[in-house]
């Protein structure tokens, strides 16, 4: 009983431990290798320990709760630490501490080439990141959970600036931390207003207060939709996605683990923890499922038109969140936790994968690459299995999530955002494949397109350190699709008999789409490009989005900064030094009756004397 | 003769001393007035002793008839070193105290 909670207790501190002593002993963090291999292994300790966890914690809907008072107020505690256990979380543990070890695995090869010191500085951020992650997945309360949220952040925001010399990478990072932290302030205010109407930040005690009843519980759209933006803001939903793409300027196994397989996926799992508040409040439950659904459609569209592997890869992955949001927003949190735990494995095995091509090629643009299947089979096919799940084909990992979220839109009468997620399924498949046309099996690229020192046919498979984390991701993905094929997770809701032919159909047309167009270019690239040349555009240029947010960054805040630093400078500052100048003025006045003349003090101390006498003697 | 009559005496050698120390322009002049309102305060003390028939004022003149004395060795030796130092014994031009 209390094993499950001693066992994830240690598997979320391990890491902290490892940052701790990371970042206090300097000689070792300076190290490089040592610092690395210190946090791998406490990574798989965690991995280990967060398995026999979740092991222990099988049988769902017992929560098991591990708490120390933290803040003690008069009348009780305000909030507590600790762990709440419950068999969904430990399984989001597992996938976070598998993602971070092998993430960290991996970059023992793909960083190779860092300095010591950066590689020190890398391995101690993961360790934090993956600390405070596992303290998020576990947060018995709001408190906790909100700071570990800001952790995770900080983490992204260090991790995306971790070639911090590369201004596009300071300004990534800047941007994320910005957009992100919009949201964020939503999230407080939502939370202190939660704890005003209750009293309580306890997940639990909240619970407990929607069960019974809950007066208290009257009038909480604005709370659960602030707690919405927070989420937003942190898994990319439309308009806040903006953050995301910029982000891949971190290295990728980064990308991999905070911006496909964990982090992102935090706004998720909080609308998935706190589902029964959601619950209360229909109408901001409805507007999840339809902004989930637009931001799938968004994204899909962006992810046609981008010719950077990673982009490409951001894009799906936001899209792949708004299906997230829209299961939630149906009503069926269960279905959109199913799929961030299986699109956090295959996403991360795709982005390790683009990883291990843009090690060896040396570029992101996929029309410098073509070719590779035949120089790198073992990435190829990893990615192809990757690329399957994310379709969703049956047999591997994401058709049975996808499928779910589209049953579960569809049961939870959200008709139109239904159309839009399967308008984004054929989508996904389109420009997955559109990517491994290109990339892997078309023509390989003219010289020209080359990039300096790393020759287009020196490319190779990747060392394997690399590789071992790939094979793993994509046995992984697909033993999760087979072993869903065997035992079909049972679902709240039974999906309409036509549902999985409809599912597997816009999928297969996705990928006969691209086949069509970038396999035998039978249809023209081009030409399509021309007839849907509006929406093209508009995507090129990311629906005016970015353009829009700088637009009120640089007008709006800036100048709204401006204005203010204006009556503080002229008014505020002014007033000061109107009055220090009277003050000034007057000290120069008087200063002039110091005449330093001995008799002139005389004269006066007798006049005084005087006046003295005459006073005492006046007539009363 | 009455106590009122020294006493007015006195505070009319006083004022003398006093108009004499702050419109003198000399330094030397100033001590001199300064001289003249001691004597004042000095023949005070004698007049009281006198008509109140207590010696002890006596002997309290004869003490301030010796600070006196020091106070103008004193005063002199300063004059002598400011106008060593600053070439001049006027007392106008003495205002390192200006403010």
């Amino acid at each position: 009983m209390a094993v499950s909670g001693f066992l994830a207790l240690w598997a979320w501190l391990a890491p902290g431990l490892a940052f701790l002593i990371l970042s206090l002993v300097v000689p070792l963090r300076r190290s490089g290798k040592p610092a690395a291999w210190l946090s791998i292994v406490v990574s798989l300790a965690a991995l280990v320990a967060a398995v026999v966890a979740a092991w222990h914690a099988r049988v769902p809907d017992v929560a098991r709760r591990m708490l120390w008072e933290w803040i003690p107020v008069e009348d009780g505690v305000l909030t507590s630490v600790g762990v709440l256990v419950t068999a969904e979380a430990t399984l989001m543990l597992i996938l976070v501490a598998l993602v971070s070890f092998l993430v960290q695995v991996y970059s023992l090869g793909y960083l190779a080439d860092e300095p010591p010191a950066s590689l020190g500085r890398y391995y101690t951020y993961q360790s934090l990141f993956t600390f405070s992650m596992m303290g998020l997945v576990l947060a018995p309360n709001f408190v906790q959970l909100f700071i570990c949220w800001e952790l995770v952040g900080l983490c992204s925001y260090l991790l995306i600036g971790y070639w911090y010399q590369r201004p596009e990478a300071a300004r990534a990072a800047v941007k994320a931390f910005w957009i992100t932290k919009a949201g964020d302030v939503f999230f407080l205010i939502g939370i202190v207003m939660l704890w005003s109407r209750t009293g309580t930040f306890d997940f639990a005690e909240l619970f407990e207060l929607v069960q019974g009843g809950g007066e208290a519980l009257a009038g909480l759209g604005l709370v659960t939709f602030f707690i919405y933006l927070g989420a937003a803001g942190k898994s990319a939903q439309f308009p806040f996605h903006v953050w995301l793409p910029d982000a891949m300027e971190g290295p990728t196994p980064v990308s991999a683990l905070i911006h496909a397989a964990t982090m992102v996926t935090a706004g998720v799992y909080l609308l998935f923890r706190t589902a029964f508040l959601f619950e209360q409040t229909p109408d901001v439950l409805a507007a999840v499922g339809w902004i989930g659904a637009f931001t799938a459609l968004l994204a899909a569209t962006l992810a046609c038109v981008q010719s950077d592997i990673k982009r490409v890869l951001a894009y799906s992955t936001v899209s792949q969140l708004g299906y997230m949001m829209a299961a939630i927003g149906a009503g069926f949190a269960g279905a959109g936790f199913l799929h961030l735990l299986t699109h956090g494995v295959f996403k991360a095995l795709l982005f390790l994968a683009a990883g291990a091509v843009i090690h060896a090629v040396g570029t992101n643009d996929i029309h410098a690459m073509g070719g590779l299947a035949r120089r790198m089979p073992q990435t190829f096919i990893v990615f192809l299995v990757g690329t399957l799940s994310l379709a969703g084909i049956p047999l591997f990992a994401g058709f049975f999530s996808k499928e779910e979220i589209l049953s579960a839109a569809w049961a939870g009468g959200l008709t139109v955002p239904f159309g839009m997620l399967v308008l984004a399924a054929f989508l996904t498949a389109f420009y997955m494949f559109r990517v491994v046309f290109i990339a892997f099996l078309g023509a390989p690229a003219v010289a020209s397109a080359g990039h300096g020192g790393h020759g287009e046919a020196h490319a190779h498979d990747a060392p394997a350190i690399m590789a071992l984390p790939l094979w793993i991701l994509a046995a992984l993905a697909m033993g999760i699709g087979i072993w869903f094929s065997i035992a079909h997770p049972e679902a709240e809701f039974v999906p309409p008999a036509w549902l999985t032919p409809l599912a597997v159909g816009v999928a297969v047309a996705g990928i006969a789409f691209a086949w069509l167009v970038y396999g035998l270019r039978a249809i023209s690239g081009d030409r399509l490009f021309e007839r849907f040349w509006w929406i093209g555009e508009a995507a090129m240029e990311r629906f005016w989005l970015d353009d829009l947010f700088a637009l009120v960054y640089r007008r709006v805040i800036l100048g709204a900064s401006r204005s203010i630093g204006w009556v503080d400078r002229y008014i505020v500052d002014g007033i000061l030094n109107v009055l220090s100048a009277w003050t000034l003025t007057a000290g120069d006045r008087l200063r002039r009756i110091q005449t330093g003349q001995a008799q002139d003090y005389v004269y006066g101390v007798a006049l005084g004397v005087l006046l003295l006498m005459v006073w005492m003697r006046w007539p009363k | 003769m009455t106590l009122q009559a020294y006493l007015t005496l006195a505070a009319m050698l006083f004022c003398i001393g006093l108009f004499g120390v702050i419109t003198r322009r000399n330094t030397i002049g100033i001590l001199l007035g300064i001289e003249l309102m001691l004597n004042a305060v000095n023949i005070n003390l004698v007049a009281f002793a006198r008509f109140l028939g207590d010696v002890s004022g006596m002997v309290f003149t004869v003490f301030t008839i010796c600070i006196t004395v020091a106070e103008v060795a004193l005063g002199l030796a300063l004059v002598i070193l400011i106008f060593r130092i600053r070439r001049t014994a006027v007392a106008d031009h003495l205002d390192l105290l200006k403010g």
